[in-house]
């Protein structure tokens, strides 16, 4: 179980601080894909530290999170998000074929021999925000009951 | 026949003798019967002359008596005068002020040659404006003729304004207007849609203005010397100034002016109605990106190509009263739009003619539906974009939720009035739009019960409110959304707009 997510990665560093404004986005920061994002502390004091693993600039820190920590593990795919992200225009298309799906992580960490579910459902979540930037209609899915 | 004065005569001596034409100096007189400037040249000129040679004839006080000057002797002096007045003055001369503005463009040939440019183009039009461009030189020359005549009067005690002085763009307008009207079949007037546009150049005197700047401004900062900037620095610069570096009268130049080829130009016309769209594989507006075409067609396109081929206009801007995504049908009375037409080459049509052009529309495709087609004012059209933000709107929505409902199930919903709910900007425009967080009202619901997994949604919201993210909550960035309300993971399938609430345009019956 998730005890508490912190945002403030290093002293005079947190991405809670980020703001953006007009249509461009100013004042976004820019990530590397080494960017660290925040740190996970499980009730077993286990710490995680959650990667960018995108380049682009940070629109949107999930404050949702810091005040309900389940949400990670309950709502990975939907209100359990960590950041939104927004790559450059030109590298949009680049960035969205770099990410893994799930089952090809999974593959990679098995490979790794470790397993470490928190961060897998944060990864995943991050994917699909990617894709929803793009500029891609949404299309309405007929979901099968 | 000329209502000059005996105070005149001197004027008119000078200017002729300083090289001006006949409609120059007519102007310097403050001749202002338009009809005047119509007369030939050959005709005034022989007036003048002799008006000149009458000397302080008590009898005669204008030059109107053509029959009594040549009666009277003309004495030695007034002939030398005479003489040397008509050397300096003739038809190839280019006056010194107009720059020839006022000469062979005065001619009905001229008017005959913009008259052809403005029937190439094939405009209708009952009447048409006349506006003319002249170099900004023209006010130096102008203003030097002005002080030259001005010392002249002064020792005569007199006084001239400059605004007195028949301006050179009036007494053109006034020499060709009614010569183009004839040719055109159309009242020339002071306010017309339909403009004519006649630009003189001169470029051999494109440098007089220059002395102004540096005299004036201290500085050249300024390749292109706009006629206003000419304006304000000669009414700063003194007399004495100006007098220094610009001779006065003007110099005589060895070209004439240049005409620039006629345009035209037609005021835009609006043409607004409500629009439906039945597809779900249509963007209202054509979508592009890098110059790629993402999908065929738009409705903006479909109404807009038979009003363009029917009013012959250049280019349109279409507007709505907000719009629909692609994939969002819009039902009922449809949405407010409005097309501008720009410089449409026909502009009136009656009704029967908008009620024909409403049906060619409709035929052209089955994707769209086009009601209330009419020809508004442009301040028409602000009504419309109030509707974009103030109106209410109601749409229909096909839900699907992930945990089994009985009909019992959304009874609540029905209940539920004014839902203030708090919508950040939808990631999937998240792009294109500032980062920012809306509240809106949702004002109404009603739900029909289809079977364990799908209903259908109606909805009536504030304007501005996204609906398909109030439905599936945006990663819980709308809040509170319809998975909140019913405690289960929901998505939207389908979106019709039902109504746009704005009672713009003002519905034609059928």
């Amino acid at each position: 179980k998730i005890k508490n997510i912190n945002f403030q990665i290093s002293d005079g560093c947190s991405l809670l601080k980020n703001k953006v404004s007009g249509k461009s986005k100013r004042g976004g920061q820019s990530l590397t894909e080494f960017a660290p994002l925040c740190r996970i502390t499980c009730t077993d004091e286990q710490e995680y530290t959650v990667f960018s693993c995108i380049r682009g600039r940070l629109l949107e820190v999930n404050e949702a999170i810091l005040n309900k920590p389940d949400l990670l593990l309950e709502k990975p795919s939907t209100e359990g998000y960590i950041v939104v992200i927004l790559p450059k225009f030109e590298e949009s298309k680049s960035v969205t074929e770099g990410l893994l799906t799930r089952e090809q992580y999974e593959d990679v960490l098995t490979k790794r021999n470790q397993q470490e579910p928190c961060l897998l459902t944060s990864i995943c979540t991050l994917k699909l925000l990617t894709e929803s930037l793009l500029n891609q209609p949404l299309k309405l899915k007929k979901k099968t009951s | 026949m000329l209502s000059l004065k005996e105070k005149d005569r001197p004027i008119v001596r000078k200017l002729l003798c300083a090289g001006c034409c006949v409609r120059c100096v007519l102007r310097f007189c403050c001749v202002g019967t338009s009809s005047a400037y119509r007369r030939s040249y050959q005709d005034l000129h022989k007036e003048l002359l002799a008006f000149i040679s009458e000397e302080n004839s008590p009898q005669s006080h204008d030059a109107s008596g053509e029959e009594k000057s040549s009666d009277a002797p003309p004495n030695k002096r007034m002939r030398i005068d005479e003489d040397s007045v008509t050397a300096a003055q003739t038809d190839s001369d280019i006056c010194p002020v107009c720059l020839g503005v006022l000469q062979d463009f005065c001619d009905p040939s001229f008017a005959e040659q913009v008259s052809d440019a403005v029937k190439k183009q094939q405009y209708e039009f009952d009447s048409l404006v006349l506006t003319v461009s002249l170099p900004a030189q023209l006010s130096v020359r102008e203003h030097s003729c002005w002080l030259h005549v001005k010392k002249e009067v002064r020792e005569k005690s007199m006084c001239l304004g400059k605004d007195d002085v028949i301006q050179v763009k009036d007494a053109f307008k006034w020499a060709v207007q009614g010569k183009i009207g004839q040719e055109l079949g159309a009242a020339v007037v002071a306010n017309s849609p339909c403009e004519v546009s006649i630009s003189f150049i001169h470029p051999e005197t494109e440098e007089d203005c220059h002395f102004l700047y540096v005299a004036v401004f201290l500085s050249v900062s300024q390749s292109v010397f706009t006629r206003m900037a000419v304006v304000k620095a000669l009414e700063k610069i003194s007399e004495e100034k100006f007098s220094r570096h610009y001779p006065c009268p003007p110099k005589k130049a060895n070209t004439r002016c240049t005409a620039l080829d006629t345009t035209c130009l037609h005021t835009s016309v609006f043409i607004a109605g409500r629009y439906n769209k039945f597809s779900r594989e249509l963007p209202q507006t054509p979508w592009v990106i890098d110059g790629e075409r993402r999908m065929d067609g738009s409705v903006e396109e479909l109404i807009a190509a038979p009003l363009l081929s029917s009013f012959r206009a250049d280019g349109f801007n279409f507007s709505s009263s907000g719009r629909e995504d692609v994939d969002v049908r819009t039902l009922g009375n449809g949405r407010p739009f409005a097309v501008e037409l720009l410089n449409p080459h026909r502009a009136k049509f009656n009704r029967t003619e908008i009620k024909q052009l409403q049906e060619t529309i409709n035929q052209s495709s089955d994707k769209i539906r086009v009601r209330d087609l009419q020809i508004v004012t442009r301040d028409a059209t602000s009504r419309m974009k109030e509707g974009e933000e103030e109106k209410t709107k109601t749409y229909s929505a096909l839900i699907w939720t992930q945990k089994a409902i009985e009909s019992p199930d959304l009874e609540f919903l029905a209940n539920i009035k004014d839902l203030r709910i708090a919508q950040k900007t939808p990631l999937r425009v998240l792009h294109r739009r500032p980062l920012a967080v809306r509240q809106r009202l949702v004002h109404s619901m009603t739900t029909i019960y289809l079977d364990k997994h799908h209903f259908t949604l109606k909805l009536c919201t504030q304007a501005g409110t996204y609906i398909k993210e109030f439905v599936h909550g945006d990663f819980g960035r709308t809040k509170p959304n319809l998975c909140d309300l019913m405690k289960t993971d929901a998505d939207i399938l389908e979106l019709d707009v039902e109504s746009v609430d704005i009672d713009w345009p003002p519905a034609i019956p059928d």
